[in-house]
């Protein structure tokens, strides 16, 4: 067994800045990741990071902005902690050295991005995220921190006290992807998960293959609640056959949307009347959408984005990354011929409930990245908040978990103060099936934690738990494979749970996923090696991918309102005397539990009254 | 190209082997799982042969632990196409549809995490940036030579971090200003002199192109000789420091190994000017007066 104080779960954005929080404040961290540092999606983020640098500009405004975007569902402490921290943090970046774009006075560049009263997007380039993730790496390598690369983390090991608010995390279990090993690592003060996005989900999405939501599930099945999962930013151009996307840029710039018939549909079908292509995000993705399903799209699948009128001359100044990216990933010069555009599945404002510091519900479990909810994003997450925040609260958590001393948070986590239970409508039993002896679909967390005693034991019985569980699916020599199982679960979350609600499609989702649980319990692996076995690893996402799309679709069902990105055909209208609260789900001896708390408006100053979102 | 096995994975399949009774009932439930996996490939295979618009792919095959594939060989996938696939994407829909075991390292799918750099019809190329409408079939996938296979197109990295981290690969500066918002300024000129080489994924092809790494282990390589580029050039770290990674820089592994054969530059998937830039480092040395090997 391998043993630090603090134990960080993946090396993105968050992960890396948690690890070198952790090691300012004297702690002996390590990192545990299922891909190397370098490797972390965190690299795809193009556009760049909010912070209210400039003296014509405030924290105040940043974060009028970001609850104004959130559509009035983030809670005001953690949404004016990213503001008021921003701008420390990303000077930090570049005291560390990141190849921040300049402007002639040598200062950091700053563009405009939507849903800004400021052109606050600190950038480099069309790179942010690259240069950001690895100007991080390098501060742990000239730390010396502990990175065990390739390590696929598979369950935590938490207590089993009745209530998830009494556990407490002692550690992790992890599976070396080279040999095969499944080891424990004892965590002394605390494990923060920061395993990033959950895009796998969706079959077409902006996100990474390793984005499975690995942290939000384990932590789920651990007892941390889920919050507001039905919050899911679907992007509205991106490439049909790998979901690269291509920058609203191309639209700010002057690009146009068409359909089949080479109709302007923005503006034709009266989409957008007044702001046309430049609509908001949900706005576009759903335009298009509709033009498919009304059969004026092209292949049945895809809308034309065209910029060659722009000319050539000013698309290779402005746009030259975008003809590189058409080329590579769609074989579309875009000089020649319109490219091909579809939403995709882009972000995800909900995930493991925390608090300002980063901490759930349970005692040393920490959250932060895009796993975590604080909540900063709220129904909708403004373009250039999600770096700031694996930066602001990847450090707090780091912070937090190694002991140093922090103001006491004012956002509560796990059923405490004023929460509300509910009931779950649904037309199939949920979570898991009842096979419940069969190890694979064991709870996943040391929810038996039987005789154990001391946190080692505990994470020692995590691990013979785990060694179970791959021995049966390596074992077991034949059955369903992960992929079909995953492709079903994908197809029906893209048809149902998309940019489009309606009850009828959550509940044909929430059918799909029952199958595809009960297909489950006939997983195989058809690789029986120890060496890298990816159809291992992939077989244990798809686990994970089976309760975040169940999570997303049962909160799609309950909130029946118009918030964010959040559309429901019957409800076109936000409801705020009845939806001012976020949604919970607790992971309940397998079981679903709905319920809700509050949102948070009044911040330090002032209280964000909740006013029509509209640009 | 080396297909030697790591030694350390041989000692860890070896101490698994737990008592001679289940290593015989794990070898039958593994006969028995390959011939049903085998019966799917052929149905598959035969469905895509007779498809009409398929590619052809070769790709290299070997895994350490089970025993037909100890011996490295090709196995032929037929993959129907769809506009604007990539490698990447052929192989993936070669392992989801015919053999779950196939196995590479890919995340991104957007040429921007390095995981998948592979040898494609005689070059180093990443599988996601590769379109296969631009290769001659039948394609040949291989994993990147000169380093360890672990296992089918997977290769052991290990050593390209090592040479990547042994060149203080971080920011070193003592003239940063008090404040904590206070910026450290940069002219636009200076960040444009670094831009390129800030670029770099870490995806180690151009080290695998690399004739004189492939026969001097401790040659630093041009990723990790590009990575000191990107600091020594950087104006904020100053004079002394500078002086300090040409040192590095130019010892007896460093860049004066460099042929300036410029293979590493042809296949940068950034298009970095590798070899440029180790030109300019040389140039740089010798205007240091320093000592060369
Ligand atoms: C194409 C694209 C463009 C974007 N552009 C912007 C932008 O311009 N501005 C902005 O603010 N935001 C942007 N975003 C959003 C932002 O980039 C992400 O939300 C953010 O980078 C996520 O960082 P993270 O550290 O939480 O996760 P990631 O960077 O995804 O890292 C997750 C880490 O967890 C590890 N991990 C996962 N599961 C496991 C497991 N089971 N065991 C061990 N390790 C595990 C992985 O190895 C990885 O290291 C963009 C997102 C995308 C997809
Ligand atoms: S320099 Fe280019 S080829 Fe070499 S590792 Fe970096 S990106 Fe890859
Ligand atoms: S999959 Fe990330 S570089 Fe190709």
């Amino acid at each position: 067994m391998y043993e630090h104080d603090v134990i960080v779960v993946g090396a993105g954005g968050a992960g890396l800045r948690a690890a070198i929080a952790a090691d300012e404040e004297g702690a002996d961290v390590a990192i545990v990741s299922k891909l190397h540092p370098v490797r972390s999606h965190t690299g795809a983020a193009e556009g760049g990071i909010n912070a209210a640098l400039r003296e014509a500009d405030s924290w105040e405004d940043h974060a009028y902005d970001t609850m104004k975007g959130s559509d009035y569902l983030a809670d005001a402490p953690a949404a004016e902690t990213l503001c008021k921290d921003s701008p420390k943090e990303t000077i930090k970046l570049e005291h560390w050295g990141m190849a921040f774009s300049r402007d002639d006075d040598g200062r950091v560049s700053q563009r405009p991005f939507g849903g800004l009263s400021f052109p606050r997007t600190t950038y480099a380039g069309a790179e942010t995220g690259h240069q950001l993730l690895h100007t991080m790496y390098e501060q742990l390598v000239k730390r010396g921190i502990k990175v065990y690369d390739e390590w696929h983390v598979t369950r935590l090991a938490v207590s089993d006290e009745e209530q998830p608010e009494d556990r407490t995390c002692h550690g992790i279990v992890a599976y070396d992807v080279q040999t095969g090993q499944v080891e424990g690592f004892r965590a002394r003060n605390g494990v923060i998960l920061a395993t990033g996005g959950l895009g796998q989900v969706y079959d077409h999405t902006t996100n990474a293959v390793a984005n499975t939501g690995d942290g939000v599930a384990m932590a789920y099945r651990a007892g941390a609640p889920m919050e507001d999962m039905e919050f899911i930013q679907f992007h509205p151009t991106t490439l049909p056959s790998t979901g690269v996307l291509i920058t609203e840029g191309v639209r700010g710039e002057g690009g146009i949307l068409y359909n089949e018939d080479g109709e302007r549909f923005m503006f034709e079908y009266g989409y957008a009347n007044n702001l046309g292509e430049l609509a908001s995000r949900d706005v576009v993705s759903r335009a298009e959408l509709t033009e498919v399903n009304e059969g004026r799209g092209i292949e049945d699948e895809y809308v034309h984005l065209d910029m060659r009128h722009l000319g050539e001359e000013r698309i290779i100044d402005r746009l030259e990354n975008i003809i590189h990216l058409s080329e590579d990933f769609e074989g579309v010069n875009p000089l020649e011929a319109p490219m091909p555009v579809k939403p995709g599945q882009h972000y995800a404002m909900g995930g493991i409930e925390t608090d300002e510091n980063g901490e759930t519900c349970i005692a040393g479990l920490y959250a932060a990245g895009e796993c975590a909810c604080a909540s900063v994003h709220g129904g909708n997450r403004l373009g250039g908040n999600a770096l700031p925040e694996l930066i602001v609260f990847g450090k707090r958590a780091g912070h937090h978990a190694a002991g140093k001393d922090m103001k006491e948070a004012e956002i509560t986590t796990g059923k405490v103060g004023d929460y509300e239970t509910a009931e779950i409508e649904s037309p199939v039993e949920l979570g898991e099936s009842g096979i419940g002896e069969d190890v694979v679909a064991d709870g996943g967390a040391a929810a038996d934690s039987g005789t154990a005693t001391t946190g080692s034991d505990l994470v020692q019985r995590a691990v013979e738990d785990e060694r179970q569980t791959i021995d049966h699916l390596l074992e077991k020599d034949d059955g369903i494979q992960h992929a079909e199982i995953r492709e079903r679960v994908q197809k029906s979350m893209t048809q149902n749970v998309n940019v489009f609600r309606e009850e009828d499609g959550l509940k044909q989702a929430l059918r799909d996923i029952r199958e595809a649980r009960e297909l489950y319990q006939d997983v195989f692996v058809g690789d029986k090696s120890r060496t890298f076995n990816t159809d291992l690893l992939q077989t244990l996402e798809t686990r994970n991918i089976l309760d975040i799309a169940e999570a997303i679709t049962l909160g799609a069902l309950a909130r029946n309102e118009f918030r964010g990105a959040h559309w429901r055909k019957e409800y076109q209208e936000r409801r705020d005397e009845k939806w001012l609260k976020h949604t919970l789900l607790s992971w309940n001896d397998g079981r679903p539990e709905l319920w809700y708390k509050p949102v948070i408006l009044e911040g330090e100053n002032k209280t964000y009254e909740p006013k029509i979102r509209s640009y | 190209m080396s297909t030697q096995v790591p030694e350390q994975v041989e000692d860890e399949s070896a101490s698994e082997t737990v008592s001679t009774g289940k290593q015989k009932r794990d070898a039958k439930k593994r006969e028995r799982a390959e011939r049903v996996q085998e019966q799917r490939e052929v149905e598959a295979a035969e469905k895509a042969r007779t498809a009409d618009d398929t590619y052809h792919l070769k790709v290299f095959r070997y895994d350490p632990e089970v025993p037909e594939k100890q011996e490295p060989r090709f196995d032929d996938f037929y993959v129907p196409y769809k506009q604007g696939m990539t490698i990447l994407d052929a192989l993936m829909w070669a392992r989801d549809h015919y053999d779950s075991s196939l196995t590479f390292r890919h995340s991104c799918r957007q040429a921007i995490c390095g995981s998948d750099a592979l040898f494609v019809n005689g070059s180093q190329r990443l599988g996601c940036k590769t379109q296969l409408s631009d290769l001659s079939e039948p394609v040949r996938v291989e994993p990147l030579p000169h380093a360890d296979v672990v296992k089918d197109l997977v290769v052991d990295m290990e050593h390209f971090y090592d040479q990547m981290e042994a060149v203080e690969p971080y920011f070193q500066t003592n003239s940063l200003p008090d404040g904590e918002l206070e910026e450290q300024r940069q002219t636009r000129e200076n960040r444009e002199k670094v831009k390129m080489s800030t670029r770099c994924i870490w995806c180690s092809a151009c080290m695998s192109s690399c004739n004189i790494a492939a026969g001097d282990n401790e040659y630093l390589g041009p990723a990790a000789i590009n990575k000191a580029y990107r600091f020594a050039m950087d104006e904020r770290e100053g004079e002394d420091m500078k002086q300090r990674r040409l040192e590095i820089l130019e010892q007896e592994h460093g860049v004066w190994r460099c042929q300036t054969q410029f293979s590493c530059t042809e296949v940068c998937p950034k298009d970095i000017p590798l070899t440029e830039h180790i030109q300019e480092l040389k140039r740089e040395a010798i205007k240091n007066n320093l000592k060369f090997w």
